[in-house]
């Protein structure tokens, strides 16, 4: 019996037509991978056996039904229907936990599905279960989980990049072909990277927010992690579209050709032929990494090479990107996490019998030291007098990032190539002494959140033995050309040797005997914690 | 100036309302839950968007804003092209999402005015903005098992309101309770809200202040609140302006402060210090991009405006010759007005001030003895077609009013209720003739006297034949007749 596993979803949608595979065996297979590995990879926060099953048995189930009424019935079930996906854990499915990877919400179980939910049960996808996540999305190495990091499978002493950290290690060690992540700054495209998988930030307002726990509400997207373009365009086709109750949410038509990306690596490639790429100088930045800066420019070379023109652009108000980033971000964070306040959900103190202090204790209590830097840095930045210099200033430098990305529109280009981080997945707990150290990792990524753009991270290649992250941006709702270009960069690379690499210590994760990430961070955790005032 | 002056000639108020109207949709604010939420259990119309459960998002009810951009066009006030939402930042366990989604920087409505008559004659106050936000949860202090809780009920969470702020224009009590008042009637007029201060449909709260009269600076002002009827209103900003006369005559300072307003004492209490402003961290929400009001939309809206209280006024009086007083208390009451429209639409050769008669006296004083179910039972032709047989001398005023009254509790039909009852006037003149000719025989002093010239006896004459005849005699032809025989045989 072949491994399951490692089948693509674009693979499983069609055996599962043919009659060759059942999503319960394909449902048990992932399952099996989930829990026998997640000891030491801690990828998963909940996994929802049970529910997967039967959800997989209605898949099977309807399959059969549209095999006996015929190709048209066939034709219109979702490639999905049967296929595993896996959800960040701040997405809602009713009667299951949103923790979004905070004690505050814990026990909280959401009453409701999000859009994201109620489209993936309609396309009949199987739910595995939630994954890991910095808290409420807050950082970039899912170490600021209340419920302990998760390892790189590719070196389990290494982050897997965050905060949809969860949901990258989870695809990439095979547990599921797909998984939803969001993105506010780069959260899923630097995980994607660091997990050498694809992951894609669709355009902002592509994909419903209703019912995905809040961060930072004009910059959250919600987007798919997999291991290939074409299974990335199906789960994107499945949850993108105009929800009602998204007001932000664009009344712009999904593409139906993201289900039909070329199979042939010959085909895709020529879609290369042709292709203008941007390359914006400003962001091969300092300490970027020299082996990350030489794999993109090999990748972008390759391209050129297969008949793409390639002009080198500057977009001047990238070095304002991050500046003014943590301004908004955590601005419209400190008032979408005021709700947490223990009166109807979660994690509540209610020690002190009187309703102020309660807060104070509930909130003290409940959120990380990350969540609260951001929590006083927003409130800050709101502050009466403070507004103008802070929030307001950075919203017009957000226009003028906006601007610049216009402009290469505007010249022509069809797509921007760019790294996705500056540096490989680094090693657990060298960046979380250092908040400013751990935003760097995303000055590559958020300046695309702070223009509304969609962008990708597809693999290419590896430096020191870790995964590379090509980072390709689009105009508005391009997410189409985007993957087609994405799937290009596959079919002109089919053959690199990386592209066989598995990663290089998923193995070990078979071993019970291999320490739990947890158990790593405490070992490291205990020699720092003292003297440290913000440690939990 | 000396303290032997009276304190008003001494000080001027200065008084600042702000009203909180809930507007009258079918569903809340920002979700899908009802607003029929009036003695319902609690926390029984209540769902995620306006529990604030994590990852939920507003949606915005279109009714609401329809109604607050109506009340901008019914105040005259400009109507805003753009529209955004702004969060306005707290915690308090009522407001389930630590925020409160509002509008700061562009109203619907901003520079408006109101204009309504005082005992002084008519006043303008001008109205700063009429903006839309959400209600908050209630909480409820209650002992459950022995020890002191407090409970929520999130039924109210989310419902849609209007805040209304003037300009520091209002001068005295009486022109704060009037503008409140004519502000209650618009909105029930436009149909926004039923504006029931009871119920706490429509919160007023002031803001006053006084000033040595001819001082630009405003005083300290203080923010009264608990006002629960149009006349706690104004006898809450009467105390309050009297409390801080006092208070400023004896040397003391006010403080800025929330007093309530206690209704069996009749005075205002603390509630607690206001010492600085709030800062609220306002800023534009970010989960609804701004609304567009196009002009197609805001003509539509302006051209289904109903008559407006003021423009109703000037229609009663000038147009169909009613009092002020009349015209008033018909624009005040919408089912007294629509019956006395429905009585001048079914026949309008009879004189409108007649009808306005019949509306606000017999009509006003029935409904208003609570004989509950007779107000809807009137019909509105009916009435025209008994002030009809009241004109043409079919029928007299004193029996009119009887069957007035009978169709008041029953509703049955005009003409019916005058033949059942024998109240066709005696207007034949053969039937008059023999009363006439009975009481001139009985009574032969009084013919005696009138031939004499004591003209006066007549009306006594006049008297004995409508007694003859159980009242069913048109007077006015009886005293022609009695004229016309007793003059004749001279
Ligand atoms: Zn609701």
């Amino acid at each position: 019996m072949p491994d399951f596993t490692r089948l693509h979803a674009h693979e499983m949608s069609r055996l599962l037509r043919a009659g060759e595979i059942s999503s319960r065996a394909l449902t048990e297979a992932h399952l099996a991978a989930a829990e026998r590995q997640n000891g030491a990879l801690n990828a998963w926060l909940t996994i929802y056996r049970a529910d997967a099953i039967a959800q997989a048995g209605a898949a099977d189930a309807r399959i059969a039904e549209a095999r006996r009424a015929g190709p048209a019935a066939l034709a219109a079930l979702h490639p999905l229907c049967g296929v595993p996906v896996a959800l960040k854990d701040l997405v809602s499915v009713k009667g299951g936990q949103a923790t979004a990877g905070s004690k505050i919400l814990r026990g909280y179980i959401a009453p409701f599905d999000s859009t994201v939910t109620a489209r993936l049960r309609e396309a009949g996808a199987v739910i595995l279960g939630k994954t890991n996540m910095d808290e409420f999305a807050m950082g970039s190495s899912t170490e600021h989980s209340a419920y302990g990091p998760t390892a790189n499978p590719w070196d389990l002493t290494r982050v897997p990049g965050g905060s949809s950290g969860g949901s990258a290690a989870a695809v990439a060690s095979y547990h599921t072909p797909l998984a939803i992540g969001t993105d506010t700054g780069g959260s899923i495209r630097q995980p994607a990277s660091m997990c050498g998988i694809v992951g894609l930030k669709p355009t902002y307002g592509r994909v419903s927010r209703f019912g995905i726990v809040a961060f930072a509400s004009s910059l959250d997207q919600i987007g798919p992690l997999a291991r290939d373009a074409r299974d990335a365009a199906l789960l994107l086709h499945a949850v993108a579209g105009r929800d009602e109750r998204d007001a932000t949410s664009a009344p712009i038509p999904v593409p139906v050709e993201l289900l039909s990306l070329p199979e042939s690596d010959d085909e895709a490639a020529s879609y290369l032929k042709g292709l203008r790429i941007a390359l914006p100088r400003e962001y091969f930045v300092e300490g970027m990494e020299p082996g990350v800066a030489a794999r993109i420019r090999e990748a972008v070379a390759a391209m050129e090479a297969a008949g793409a023109t390639v002009d080198e652009v500057s977009l001047p108000h990238t070095d304002y990107g991050l500046a003014s980033y943590y301004i908004i971000a955590p601005a419209e964070a400190s008032s979408n996490l005021a709700r947490y306040d223990g009166v109807r959900y979660g994690f509540s103190d209610r020690s002190s019998g009187e309703f102020i202090a309660d807060y104070l204790r509930t909130r003290g209590g409940g959120f990380g030291p990350e969540v609260k830097r951001r929590i006083m840095l927003g409130t800050y930045a709101l502050s009466a007098g403070y507004y103008d210099a802070y929030y307001l200033k950075a919203q017009k430098v957000r226009t003028l990032i906006k601007a610049d990305f216009d402009a290469v529109w505007a010249a022509g280009f069809d797509a921007i190539c760019a790294p996705t981080s500056p540096t490989v997945a680094f090693p657990l707990g060298a960046r979380t002494e250092d908040p400013v150290a751990m935003y760097l990792s995303d000055a590559c990524t958020l300046p695309i959140n702070m223009a509304g753009l969609p962008g990708a991270a597809i693999p290419a290649g590896l430096s020191e033995g870790l995964p590379v992250g090509l980072q390709i941006v689009g105009a508005p709702w391009s997410e189409l050309s985007m993957l087609r270009l994405a799937r290009a960069y596959e079919g002109i690379t089919a053959r690199a040797p990386w592209r066989a690499l598995e990663p290089a210590e998923l193995h070990l994760t078979d071993d019970p005997t291999t320490p739990s990430p947890v158990g790593r961070r405490q070992r490291t955790a205990s020699a720092s914690a003292e003297g440290s005032g913000v440690q939990a | 100036m000396t303290a032997a002056e009276p304190a008003a000639s001494r000080y001027e108020a200065v008084i600042g309302i702000e009203i909180h109207c809930q507007l009258k949709t079918v569903s809340k604010m920002f979700c899908g839950c009802s607003t029929e939420i009036d003695g319902a259990a609690p926390n029984s119309h209540c769902c995620p968007v306006c529990l604030g459960l994590p990852g939920v998002l507003p949606t915005i009810n279109k009714k609401a804003v329809e109604f607050v951009i109506a009340t901008g066009f019914a105040i005259e006030a400009k109507v805003a092209t753009t529209t955004r939402w702004d969060r306005k930042n707290y915690f308090y366990p009522d407001l389930p999402k630590g925020y409160q989604i509002s509008q700061y920087q562009l109203p619907l409505a901003a520079e408006g005015r109101l204009t309504f008559d005082t005992s002084d004659g008519p006043f303008t106050v001008c109205v700063r903005r009429a903006h839309l936000e959400e209600d908050t949860g209630r909480l409820i202090h209650a002992e459950l098992d022995g020890r002191r809780v407090s409970l929520i009920d999130f039924n109210r969470s989310g419902m849609p309101l209007m805040e209304i702020v003037t300009e520091p224009d209002i001068r005295t009590a009486e022109q704060a309770r009037r503008y409140a008042e004519e502000l209650r009637l618009l909105m029930q007029t436009i149909g926004a809200s039923d504006a029931e201060m009871e119920n706490g449909q429509m919160r007023v709260e002031a803001n006053v202040s006084i000033r040595p009269r001819g001082q630009e600076a405003f005083g300290t002002r203080v923010e009264v609140k608990n006002m629960n009827s149009m006349r706690a209103v104004e006898r809450a900003i009467a105390f309050e302006i009297e409390r801080q006369t006092v208070a400023v005559d004896a040397g003391e300072k006010i403080h800025m402060e929330t007093r309530g307003w206690d209704e069996a004492r009749q005075s205002t209490y603390h509630m607690r210090p206001k010492e600085e402003e709030n800062d609220y961290r306002y800023f534009p929400e970010p989960d609804l991009p701004p609304l567009l009001t196009s002009p197609e939309w805001l003509a539509e809206i302006k051209a289904r405006l109903p008559e407006l209280p003021s423009a109703r006024r000037r229609r009663y009086r000038d147009e169909q010759g009613l009092s002020a007083y009349d015209a008033d208390v018909l624009v005040n009451d919408a089912t007294a007005a629509a019956l006395f429209e429905g009585a001048v639409a079914a026949d309008p050769a009879v004189p409108p001030k007649l009808l306005a008669n019949w509306v606000t006296g017999e009509y006003m004083r029935l409904a208003k003895g609570g004989e509950g179910s007779g107000a809807a039972a009137v019909d509105p032709a009916e009435l025209a077609a008994l002030v009809e047989l009241v004109v043409d001398g079919s029928i007299s005023g004193t029996n009119a009013k009887e069957v007035f009254a009978e169709h008041f509790a029953t509703g049955r039909g005009v003409s019916s209720i005058v033949k059942a009852r024998g109240f066709e006037q005696i207007s034949d003149a053969g039937a008059l003739g023999t009363a006439i000719d009975t009481v001139l025989a009985a009574n032969p002093a009084a013919v005696a006297d009138y031939r004499a010239g004591k003209a006066e006896v007549l009306g006594f004459l006049v008297g004995q034949v409508m007694k003859a005849t159980r009242g069913q005699a048109n007077a006015g032809m009886v005293q022609n007749a009695l004229r016309e025989r007793l003059d004749k045989a001279e």
